[in-house]
């Protein structure tokens, strides 16, 4: 069971009672699930300020109750096709090391308590740029939920140009 | 770490850099009584701590010092440059020790045994230090108990003394303790060493604490985090208020509108208050200097004089920290290169001791430090070669440059004529680094040398760095912000009513300004906006201004001057180099904040230019004009020939009549961006039905008016002589120029005309109600002068009391009932000059603090100088009104926070 601790977030102990909570979200027909504890806040479409020359996922900065958040276009992180132009999408706000981060989705979901038992190692066949970004894969009954490694996702010099 | 260690870990440390300085004065100062006092009981208090926290080494290495410092203080010993070396080598022990102890927690292992043993022998006067001074005049010595009279009595009044000394010597009161000490009062040993006794040791030791508690009463610890947190919780207030102010301006009518205006009051308030707490006097950044001198002065062999003035000028605590390290290295640079040895120094007809003087003043919204050094200059010819050497320019083009532009290399990376490679500087690494920090933090550095006189450094940087006025500008459907403080102007180009066209050479578009060009860049290329489908012809252009840099950015729109926050960008955008951070507006959008520098890079610029050619040239053009006046002629109402000061006028406008609007029977006008009322000058002017209608444009900050003439005729250079005439509003009097008598027009009447509160404060933070009127006294023999001046200072709520010379002005400051909150004087006056009014002024004990401002129509550094010598707290060019009232509110700001 060695594989469940790592799952949490740092200095989260394992019985924390939201330990084991993810607020899972979907991109292009994927669910992928983000520790609950690390989640701030969630968002409907918001207005962007552009930032020129930026890194291609930096999608532009928002006004969050007066502070400045960052946001980041996940299905550019990941390679995806962009979202077509009449979705409007979602954001989870995230906080990494006191900066806060707006992770541009295609839905939310519901926020699910998952069993260790159903966790895996990421299969040695997922795309590189996704197991770089990925702790894990769940196995739920009728899909496989991807955990998001925030803090990789926010590591935009590895992404490809 | 336990929270008692913490605190004697920050107490000691910063004792000991205090202790340095101290030294330092005594050892200048030997004999001074005070200045002993303190240094021992300074270490006196170490060594207690020292002991009382079980440090055995500190401890015992203190008390070694602490001998010798009683005995500075009994005069038993004299202070000589081998023993404050021998001082500060303790000194310098017990920092290393505290290093490690707040490494570790505990003491290194080790011995001092060394250091202890020659400070003691020293104190015994058992060494023969290579400075042999004279035996110490204090009749002393009790012969066999050399000991007897240096420590200090303690509280008891009494004074250790080994039991076998005391035995040959008076009957003991009691036995002798266990380390064979017996307790003898103060007086009974003094009477036997025959010494008087060292002090009235109880009356002194009381006025002591008293003044020590009442100065700790004046002032707190607060933790920096704390005061951090607090500056951000009041930048969030701020923002909030510029938010509910912009929607209430849409909301005419509501009751909100008086609370919040109430707020806004308030929370400007708050916000000044705020921004003090981070202000400290650059004074903390030059501590260590005199101890750095004092080692690189023995290090070298030269002999160097440390002046420090202005040590109580404050400045934001981030800038402070961001300009410690250029200053050190700056100094030590003009210690190691600029000054020569004693020898050479008196070779060339010098003093022996070299001068470096640290000077730093406030000037505008900046404060200005001078690092000034009487050395031998820079070598320009070495440079030349150098940088011919080092492949940054060809012979042909090094020849052709002037020695100022010669002298801007040093700033290049890697550039260094020294010869040799010093520990103290040489490695070539350091000019540029030093320009790189001061631009940073948005500011400027510049040099002067003369070869064989010496070279001086002025750095100007900003007060503060967390609210800033920054021009909104748009360009491509973006807005942006530009820090104000680079923005030198703005320009409209092409278009109907302009004269300024942007022309190209080979493609590189540029713009002609005043017999000058100004390379041109628009911001949608620099940010990779997207370009519009069709080129309007019109172009706005931001004159910027970074360093010895001047270049225009083109956008497509200017909105208005506003104060942000400046908010760090996020560490994922943190290597873009166009921005410096980022802010909320008060409509709540996000928008980039540029950074000219990171612009000024980007065009791939260097600093050696043409600009610094050209800001000599105007320089030396401006001091010759001496006392002549430009006036602008122009004709309005009738045929007679009026004038107005040149420098008064913003600009000269032809206005489109078809464009003018009329409110409520003003006559308005849409000016870059805003609304700018227009005021004929008389009733007899009127506006023609078609074509343009010249206008003189005044302007301050954001707001214009526009007075409406008939023909602008000339502008002419005059030695003006105004007489005074009628008493009509608007006119100041007549004078000769170019022959003809002609009016001179009286510009503050009309712009109070348009704007009541014209002069008054611009709403931004810097306006703030004075709880009374301050009272100036103007002193100017020129009745033309003391007229323009004065309704000037009256309608910004001063005053004025003016008397027309200097002798007049003593006389009434002497008399009992005159008092003033601050003075202005020329300086060029018949009779008694300014600087000898000044001079005089400064005597009397009274005025001490009353802060003098000199106005001249020459504004160079000569005069500068002098000045502040005389005692003139400031300096202000007497045409530039806007200087002269920023600096008056600054000056008295400045004088009333020190109160």
């Amino acid at each position: 069971m060695s594989n469940v601790t790592s799952l949490h977030p740092a200095g989260v102990s394992a019985d924390h009672p939201a330990a084991n909570g993810f607020v899972t979200m979907t991109i292009a027909g994927q669910l992928f699930g983000i520790p609950v504890l690390q989640v701030q806040d969630v968002l409907g479409p918001q207005r962007l300020t552009r930032v020129p020359l930026a890194p291609v996922e930096v999608a532009g900065s928002l006004n969050l109750r007066g502070r400045i958040v960052t946001a980041i276009d996940v299905r550019t992180r990941l390679g995806l096709p962009p979202r077509p132009v009449d979705d409007k999408g979602m954001s989870v706000v995230v906080d990494l090391n006191g900066e806060l981060y707006s992770l541009l989705i295609d839905q939310v979901g519901e926020v699910l308590t998952l069993n260790g038992q159903d966790f895996e190692a990421n299969p040695p066949t997922l795309d590189p740029r996704w197991r770089d970004v990925s702790r894990g894969i769940y196995r739920l009954k009728e899909q496989l939920l991807v955990v998001i490694d925030v803090a990789e996702l926010l590591n935009l010099s590895r992404s490809a140009a | 770490m336990d929270d008692l260690l913490r605190e004697f870990l920050t107490e000691t440390n910063e004792n000991l850099a205090v202790l340095d300085n101290e030294l330092i004065k005594l050892e200048q100062n030997p004999n001074d009584p005070a200045l002993l006092n303190t240094i021992f009981r300074t270490v006196h208090t170490i060594k207690g701590t020292c002991g009382f926290l079980g440090l055995p080494r500190l401890e015992q290495v203190a008390h070694a010092g602490e001998n010798i410092l009683g005995k500075f203080r009994d005069g038993i010993l004299p202070v000589t440059p081998y023993s404050v070396t021998l001082i500060l080598a303790a000194l310098d022990r017990i920092k290393t020790l505290l290093a490690a102890l707040e490494q570790n927690g505990t003491e290194p292992e080790g011995s001092d045994q060394e250091l202890i043993a020659q400070l003691n022998a020293h104190a015994e006067g058992k060494d023969a230090p290579p400075a042999a001074a004279a035996p110490a005049p204090a009749p002393v010595a009790v012969p066999a108990a050399p000991v007897a009279a240096a420590a200090e009595p303690d509280e008891h009044g009494f004074v250790p003394v080994p039991a076998s000394k005391t035995a040959e010597v008076a009957p003991p009161a009691a036995a002798p303790d266990e380390h064979g000490f017996v307790p003898m009062t103060a007086a009974q040993l003094a009477s036997q060493a025959g010494v008087a006794p060292t002090v009235a040791a109880g009356p002194v030791r009381e006025a002591a604490p008293a003044a020590e508690s009442a100065l700790a009463n004046q002032s707190l610890r607060v933790n920096v985090e704390v005061l951090e947190g607090l500056m951000t919780m009041v930048s969030e207030l701020v923002l909030c208020r510029n938010q509910m102010l912009q929607i209430l301006r849409t909301q005419k009518d509501t009751e909100f509108a008086a609370p919040l205006q109430r707020l806004n009051h308030v929370t400007s308030d708050l916000q000044e208050q705020v921004m003090k707490t981070r202000m400290q006097p650059i004074g903390n950044a030059w501590a260590k200097l005199p101890r750095i001198i004092r080692d690189l002065s023995a290090e070298l062999g030269k002999k160097i004089d440390l002046q420090m003035l202005g040590a109580e000028t404050e400045l934001d605590r981030q800038v402070l920290e961001m300009i410690k390290d250029p200053l050190t290295h700056m100094v030590r640079n003009s210690a190691d290169h600029g000054l020569e040895g004693p020898a050479d120094r008196i070779k060339a007809g010098k003093k022996d001791t070299g001068r470096i003087t640290l000077n730093a003043f406030h000037e505008g919204g900046h404060i200005i430090i001078e690092i000034a050094d009487d050395g031998r200059g820079l070598n320009t010819a070495r440079i030349r070669e150098k940088i011919i050497k080092n492949g940054l320019a060809s012979e042909a083009e090094v020849k052709a440059m002037a020695d100022a532009q010669v002298h801007q290399y040093i700033f290049k990376a890697g550039f260094s004529t020294a010869e040799k490679v010093t520990s103290v500087s040489g490695r070539g690494v350091g000019m540029d680094v030093v320009r790189t920090n001061i631009e940073k933090i948005g500011g400027a550095i510049d040099m002067k040398s003369v070869e064989g006189k010496g070279s001086t450094f002025t750095i100007k940087i900003p007060l503060t760095l967390a609210i800033v006025s920054a021009l909104i500008v748009e360009s491509a459907g973006e807005r942006f912000a530009i820090p104000q403080i680079s923005v030198v102007e703005l320009v409209r180009a092409g278009g109907k009513n302009s004269d300024n066209v942007v022309e190209r050479i080979n493609g590189a578009p540029v713009l002609r300004l005043r017999n000058r060009l100004l390379p041109l860049v628009t911001l949608q290329a620099l940010l990779k906006l997207p370009a519009a489908e069709k080129q309007e012809p019109e172009a706005t252009i931001v004159v910027t201004q970074v360093g010895s840099q001047t270049f225009g950015i083109i956008v497509d729109r200017v909105f208005d001057t506003e104060e942000i926050v400046v908010k760090p960008v996020s560490p994922i955008l943190r290597d873009i180099e166009m921005f410096s951070g980022n802010t909320i507006l008060g409509d709540g959008s996000v928008i980039m904040i540029l950074d000219p520098n990171g612009i000024a890079k980007a065009t791939g610029k260097s600093h050696a230019e043409e600009e610094t050619q050209v800001h000599e040239e105007t320089r030396s053009r401006t001091a010759q004009k001496g006392d002549k006046l430009a006036m602008l002629l122009f004709r309005a109402g009738d045929d007679s020939p009026k004038a107005v000061p040149l420098s008064l006028v913003a600009r000269l406008e032809d206005i489109d009549v078809s464009t003018i609007e009329y409110s409520s029977g003003q006559a308005v006008v849409q000016y870059r961006g805003s609304l700018m009322p227009l005021v004929p000058l008389s009733e007899r002017v009127s506006i023609l039905k078609e074509g343009n209608q010249p206008v003189l444009v005044f302007s301050d900050r954001e707001r214009s008016m526009g007075l409406v003439v008939d023909e602008i005729v000339d502008i002419v250079e005059e030695h003006l002589n105004v007489q005074l005439g009628s008493e009509r509003p608007g006119l100041m009097g007549s004078a000769i120029i170019v022959g003809k008598s002609t009016e001179v027009i009286d510009a503050g009447y009309y712009l109070t005309r348009a704007f009541k509160d014209f002069f008054g404060s611009t709403g931004s933070f810097q306006g703030h109600e004075p709880d009374r009127q301050q009272r100036v006294l103007l002193v100017d023999d020129s009745s033309f002068f003391r007229n323009m001046l004065t309704p000037l200072l009256n309608v910004s709520g001063y005053q004025v009391t003016t008397v027309e010379s200097a002798v007049d002005a003593l006389q009434l400051c002497q008399s009992s009932e005159a008092e003033f909150d601050v003075i202005v004087s020329d300086i060029e006056m018949p009779g008694m000059s300014g600087f000898e009014f000044v001079e005089a002024l400064k005597k009397d004990q009274r005025w001490a603090n009353v802060p003098v401002i000199a106005l001249s129509s020459h504004a160079t550094n000569i005069d500068q100088d002098r000045g502040r010598r005389a005692g003139f707290a400031n300096h202000v060019a007497k045409f530039d009104r806007e200087a002269l009232l920023s600096t008056l509110s600054q000056t008295i700001n400045s004088m009333r926070g020190a109160a």
